[in-house]
């Protein structure tokens, strides 16, 4: 009896520490961006343009690209996304083409970033003739963030009862009818927040916009959609590895921004979710 | 008139669905476009095979034995590191972790999930080699280790929520039935639960897996980007994806340093598709 | 794939209560499902033979405009997460009408329930009581005149008095509506409808006035069903 009390403890001891050794990085991770970024993040930071090379002056046109292709990749892969939601889970029999539909999804989710990256330089940037663009780049990251949209509104057209559709079909509506006026208002919130959390990873990513829209040192803002442009997980990534002698200030700092914009997007959907849990009637 | 745009949106909702499809094909197919061209040139054997990567020299020479190794070596030590700590964290998390600190569990898990890989591959380059660097006393700390811990991070939270809901997922008469003939927790999660959420749990191996093979950036940052038969895990490399990132701005559009690139992105294409595929029958088989 | 229903002949006359009693999984619910054509939102459900609406085929009618004119009260009260009134106005507002309130206060009138909600339209329909909601889908299935209500055992999460006030409805409902009412409770059967059927393993075995059917049944599977031998 006592031995097996024993081995417990020492199972659940070691169970426990493998959860802090994850989770004691991710704080000290946190803890070490907060610390040197924090200095370096002033006004002037964020809203000037760079200097110098990138070794002084701020990084608003990153900024500003970094939001710039958020918004298009918002653009082309909501709509889309919810769409094709709406047609597995509302309209789709049961056969061998919404397999294959599922299938793909799957598929999309699993490619590699910068097989994206390929993708749409093969595509966007030299078949269609964008050229390196804000409109190159934002296609590519909608494609990438499609399958996380589709899924997520997915769970939240599930998550509305049966038992409602089968009110709004008895009462002589049709389906477009009843997906428009009782499955999708009921499932707004779930779309959201899952979209948002898509939207901040794409904000994050670097391999799809490598060659498709990231320039390094443009000290103007873009001004079309065909421009290149700055965007922040590329500065970071040149000026942690191909520029010498950038005060970490600047470095960090970009860090921060990105990981600041990151969560408040997180903290934006995670208000949405709990809001809603509170709000739901049935 | 209402009619009329009920039927439009109805056909844009099912173009929509196929729209997926016909991606995934598009993806596919302008890989292929330009990564085929690499073997007018080249054989497939010298491709897959060969053990020189050197795709500037003179003649270049495009084997891409060493970048599989790299992406090899980084993918199990990352896989090593990932597995048992990400399986014992979901255990904790979904059946010893008292409630309250559940929440706060899963509240970290999903920070760590939301942080870019940017800055991961950046905190690694400033903080992660230097301590390798020191600890093995090594002529540089961008090392094959330092990709897998980075990535291991980067996959800990897919695995750990999957094995999680696999956990969750288990009847709770099972536990229950153990529980009440006698067992203790610890012997009921391993000898009950783990079995039942056996398919769960391979899932998630397999989508960190996925997870891992599939990260460039980090890896490009840290792993120090020599494209050599990795000796040991505590040697420079270079994977498959990283080349991709770090020679594409060089390569010439249209010579066969620039086709050679997109028939690796053929090759990952493909082990990405193998792998997802799988885990996405394993977890549907119930 | 499985039979609910066996072929049968059923015929229901204006402006009665038809009672359609039975053991569980004896097809009355499946029937029942089929007059509305209700049962096609299910995968791989098939259907033979043709019913008439006043002479005309339903499965050749536009499905639509066919669930307007049979309407269906479900077993569990199942108000739609908006307020009392958008509840009744849900399927007018479908239809175009734009009388709206007229029509929400008729209805609601005639579901009985007027005079308790009456002040308070503009509240979510979850805070009703389980009898009131299910008045309140009474009166949502009345705001789009059908001709024809179905009653899929409409009181079966109900208390005794709520119950009451259903059954009292449906009997002024007689006036102006057709009812089809699907129960496991032979004794609501027997005080509500005007007409009976006896359904049993996806057969009709026999339908006869109310009477008929609960003192001297002509088959002895009726008989020893009504007077609780089995059940």
């Amino acid at each position: 009896m006592r031995n097996t009390q024993r081995t417990e403890k020492i199972a659940f001891l070691f169970m426990a520490l493998a959860t802090l050794i994850i989770i004691v990085p991710v704080g000290l991770i946190l803890f070490i961006v907060l610390w040197h970024g924090l200095p370096g993040l002033s006004l002037e930071f964020i809203l000037a343009m760079p200097r110098e090379g990138m070794r002084a002056g701020g990084i608003f046109p990153a900024i500003v690209g970094t939001l710039l292709l958020t918004l298009g990749c918002a653009l082309f892969s909501i709509p889309l996304g919810i769409l094709a939601a709406i047609y597995l889970n509302e309209y789709s029999q049961k056969n061998w083409l919404t397999r294959l539909i599922e299938l793909a999804i799957i598929n999309l989710a699993g490619v590699p970033s910068i097989v994206y990256g390929l993708f749409g330089l093969g595509l966007f940037v030299t078949f269609l003739n964008f050229g390196a663009s804000i409109l190159a780049g934002s296609l590519t990251l909608s494609i990438m963030t499609l399958p996380v949209i589709i899924t997520a509104t997915r769970e939240a057209l599930n998550s509305v009862p049966r038992a409602f559709r089968e009110v709004s079909f008895s009462l002589g509506a049709s389906r477009w009818q009843t997906v428009r006026k009782v499955v999708l208002p009921n499932a707004i919130p779930g779309i959201l927040t899952g979209t948002i959390l898509g939207l901040s990873r794409a904000a994050g990513e670097t391999a799809p916009i490598l060659f498709t829209v990231a320039a390094f040192y443009l000290p103007r803002l873009p001004e079309s959609a065909f421009d290149q442009a700055m965007a922040l997980p590329y500065h970071i990534y040149v000026l942690s590895t191909q520029v010498p002698n950038v005060s970490p200030k600047i470095q960090y700092g970009t860090v921060l921004v990105l990981v600041g914009l990151v969560f408040i997007m997180n903290i934006i959907a995670a208000t949405i979710r709990a809001r809603f849990r509170k709000r739901k009637t049935w | 008139m209402k009619k009329a745009f009920e039927y439009f949106i109805e056909r844009a909702i099912f173009i929509s669905g196929a729209a997926t499809i016909i991606f995934v094909v598009l993806i596919f197919i302008f890989l292929l476009k330009e990564g085929l061209a690499l073997f007018a040139s080249e054989s497939i054997r010298s491709f897959l095979f060969g053990r020189n990567w050197y795709p500037i020299s003179d003649p270049p020479q495009f084997g891409i034995l060493p970048l599989i190794l790299g992406s090899l070596w980084v993918t199990v030590g990352a896989v090593v590191i990932a597995v048992p700590l990400g399986l014992a964290a979901a255990i904790y998390v979904a059946e010893v972790a008292p409630s309250w600190l559940r929440g706060i569990l899963k509240f970290a898990i999903e920070l760590l999930a939301a942080i870019p890989s940017i800055v991961l591959g950046f905190i690694g380059v400033v903080f992660m080699s230097p301590v390798l660097k020191y600890i093995f006393n090594l002529p540089s700390g961008l090392t094959a280790l330092a990709g897998s811990i980075m990535l291991a991070f980067m996959a800990l939270p897919t695995i750990v929520s999957i094995i999680e809901d696999a956990l969750v997922a288990v009847p709770k008469s099972y536990k229950e039935g153990s529980l009440a003939l006698g067992a203790t927790r610890w012997q009921t999660i391993y000898r009950v639960m783990l079995p039942a959420a056996a398919s769960g749990i391979l899932a998630a191996v397999m989508l960190g897996i996925g997870r891992v093979i599939g990260e460039t950036m980090a890896v490009l940052m840290v792993t120090g980007n020599a494209a050599i038969l990795p000796a040991s895990i505590l040697q420079p490399v270079r994977t498959l994806t990283a080349t991709i990132a770090a020679e594409m701005g060089e390569a010439v559009a249209g010579s066969s340093h620039y086709y050679s690139l997109f028939a690796i992105g053929i090759i990952l294409f493909i082990i990405s598709f193998i792998i997802n595929l799988t885990a996405d029958m394993l977890l549907h088989r119930k | 794939m499985v039979q609910a229903v066996k072929s049968l002949n059923l015929e229901v006359k204006s402006n009665e209560i038809l009672g359609i009693i039975g053991p569980s999984s004896s097809g009355k619910t499946s029937f029942l499902k089929t007059l509305n054509r209700l049962n096609e939102l299910y995968p791989n459900s098939r259907t033979e033979g043709s019913a008439l609406l006043d002479g005309e085929n339903i499965f050749r009618l536009d499905v639509q405009q066919l669930r307007r004119r049979v309407g269906i009260v479900f077993a569990l009260p199942l108000p739609l997460p908006l307020s009392i009134f958008d509840n009744v106005a849900y399927g007018p507002r479908l239809h175009g009408s734009k009388n709206l309130i007229e029509i929400v206060e008729r209805s609601l009138r005639a579901a009985a329930i007027w005079d308790e909600v009456k002040d308070r339209l503009h509240t979510n329909a979850f805070k009703l009581s389980g009898g009131q909601q299910q008045r309140l889908c009474i009166a949502r299935t009345l705001a789009v005149e059908p001709e024809v209500i179905l009653y899929d055992e409409p009181c079966s999460g109900l208390d005794p008095i709520s119950t009451l006030k259903v059954e009292e409805a449906m009997q002024e409902l007689k006036k102006n509506y057709t009812q089809i009412l699907v129960t496991n409770n032979v004794k609501q059967a027997a005080r509500v409808s005007d007409r009976t059927a006896f359904f049993l393993m996806g057969e009709l075995i026999e339908t006869g006035d109310t009477k008929d059917i609960f003192t001297r049944p002509t088959d002895k599977r009726t008989d020893d069903y009504v007077t609780g031998r089995f059940g």
